[in-house]
């Protein structure tokens, strides 16, 4: 049951019904490809005794019934399926728009974060709102997408206690991350903003705003434009 | 359609099945159960399936009427139930006639007991599932744990009657342990040597901060950030290697995470999908049932098991939960 090594991939039991896959141990988008197509193989062909998935930035957790199969079986299984990644035809990334409503009471954490970088808080919205950010992953609670990769010049350290709560829409950024939460959880990353989007909606198509793989850009609205969309 | 009508809810009752399994993607961990042992139980002996949704009730149960009667079973700790002021015995099935009331107390043993009815709890599945995610507001009764007033719907059926009981074979198999198992976690070679004898020669104090998302465990030793020596006893905070070098993963069900304080956390049933924390260890699946009944200030120790082992004991313990012998009738 120790680790092994196949094309870069590594094999860890997690637990006694669940088995990581590691694709490096580096965030890039090439680790990011590979962890979407060996998703996107699973969900279509899924493997029988296998229960959950859990795609992250270079892993996939994959949890299964112990009763079907155990580590060394499944790892026999996925090395079938990863002989064939490089010929998964991914679905194509769409571009989204968050809309966010900058600083004040919506981003309270914005004068903190602009003065650690010897900013004006304009210029961290105009930089967190020029770049073009890629969904790694939808993990934590429902709906909340991992964005990367924020500017190197706006890389901040999470808060040294979490709050206890945030509002729902929070957008926030962390080490090289950007995020929204979609609920009212405890979080340590800082708000620097909030969109009136709701990333999480059980009684929508997709229920979650988000899906791993799109493209997203944060468009700063005032907050008139704010109140309006949240009550549309 | 026969309801419960909630008089008082007690600490926190929520409508709770085995689980939603399969939307790790959406970031929608699978909740269910903290002991999802005793909502099996308690659902064969009112003749339903064993995922049928169930109320689980936490520390202090609630106080129930049933204006159309319903049969029912209680399982898990003793919360001092009585059925219109008569005591009211654990695992075995039991008939309220209409316009009855079960009430039930602060616990006497661990922290969770189950209300299982014939015919199952029933809820608009959110995901398939009827289990509540708390944190997020989505799934059993209206999101929510249960309040005053509430009128919760219990699906129809015809099924008769009958006095089921559990066999005593499976008491071992249920009994509180105080040492629980684990398998190591996939980061467990990034701590060092005294810190993984710490781990595993420490007794930990569950947390009362602990809920279904976490178990927090501290450690009486215990009081900075970092590993040390004080009073020329070591410290029993768990010191890490390279938490700056840990990127986000999925997290699985019982996983030890050690945060930065070093005081270990339990990822639970309501637990976040993914995280950035190095895991220690893995609580064993035969042991996770024993997480749902630990109180805040119950005291555990860990023990490492192969994943040979932790396997074994999950075949035996499902040939055990599958046998026909199990209900008594």
């Amino acid at each position: 049951m120790q680790k092994s090594t196949t094309d870069g991939v590594r094999f860890q039991p997690a637990s006694d019904q669940s088995l990581l896959v590691y694709f490096g141990e580096q965030i890039t988008l090439r680790a990011h490809q590979r962890v979407r197509r060996l998703l996107h193989l699973l969900q279509r062909e899924p493997i029988i005794g296998v229960r959950n998935l859990n795609p992250a930035y270079c892993s996939i957790l994959i949890s299964f019934d112990a009763l079907r199969l155990h580590h060394a079986e499944l790892e026999a299984i996925l090395l079938g399926y990863l002989e064939r990644l490089d010929a998964v035809d991914l679905p194509e990334g769409r571009d989204m728009q968050v809309p966010t409503c900058y600083g004040g009471e919506s981003g309270p954490d914005l004068n903190d974060v602009a003065a650690l970088h010897g900013m004006t808080p304009g210029q961290v919205i105009e930089l967190h709102a020029s770049v073009t950010y890629t969904v790694f992953f939808l993990g934590f609670v429902p709906g909340f997408a991992y964005l990367g990769e924020l500017p190197e010049a706006l890389a901040t350290p999470r808060l040294d206690s979490p709050r206890l709560t945030t509002p729902p829409g929070s957008v926030a950024i962390a080490g090289n991350q950007t995020g929204v939460y979609p609920f009212a959880t405890p979080g340590g990353w800082r708000i620097i903003g909030r969109t009136p989007i709701a990333m999480f909606r059980p009684d929508r198509k997709a229920m979650s705003f988000l899906s791993i793989g799109d493209r997203v850009r944060f468009t700063p609205i005032s907050a008139a434009r704010f109140a309006e969309l949240e009550n549309a | 359609m026969s309801t419960i009508q909630v008089q008082a809810p007690g600490l926190l009752t929520t409508v709770q099945d085995l689980g939603r399994q399969g939307f790790g993607p959406l970031g929608v961990s699978p909740s269910g159960a903290a002991d999802p042992i005793s909502l099996r139980l308690g659902n064969r002996l009112v003749g339903n399936h064993e995922g049928a949704a169930g109320l689980e009730m936490m520390l202090l149960g609630g106080t129930f009427i049933f204006p159309q009667g319903a049969i029912v079973a209680l399982t898990g700790s003793d919360f001092g139930a009585t059925l219109d002021d008569v005591s009211l015995n654990l695992s075995t099935s039991v008939e309220a006639r209409p316009g009855q009331t079960i009430r039930l107390g602060p616990t006497k043993s661990g922290a969770r007991c189950y209300l299982c009815v014939q015919g199952g709890i029933s809820v608009k599945p959110f995901l398939r599932s009827a289990s509540t995610h708390i944190l997020s507001g989505l799934g059993g009764f209206e999101g929510r744990p249960l309040q005053k007033g509430d009128v919760v719907r219990i699906e129809s059926s015809t099924e008769p009657f009958r006095r089921r009981t559990i066999a005593p074979a499976i008491s071992e198999h249920l009994s509180r342990r105080k040492v629980l198992r684990v398998t190591a976690g996939p980061q467990a070679d990034w701590f060092s040597e005294s810190s993984l004898r710490s781990f595993y020669a420490s007794t930990y104090r569950v947390g009362e901060q602990s809920n279904r998302m976490g178990l927090r465990l501290e450690s009486g030793l215990e009081r900075g950030l970092e590993t040390g020596l004080e009073d020329g006893r070591e410290r029993a905070a768990v010191s890490q290697r390279s938490v700056s070098h840990m990127i986000t993963e999925g997290v699985s069900l019982g996983a030890i995470q050690v945060p930065t304080g070093g005081s270990p956390i339990i990822l639970f049933v309501e637990q976040q999908t993914t995280g950035g924390y190095p895991k220690i260890a893995n609580v064993i699946s035969v042991d996770l049932h024993r997480v749902g009944q630990l109180r805040p200030r119950d005291e555990i120790r860990f023990e490492q098991v192969t994943f040979e082992a932790a396997r074994s004991l999950l075949i035996e313990q499902e040939k055990l939960l599958s046998s026909k012998e199990l209900i008594l009738e």
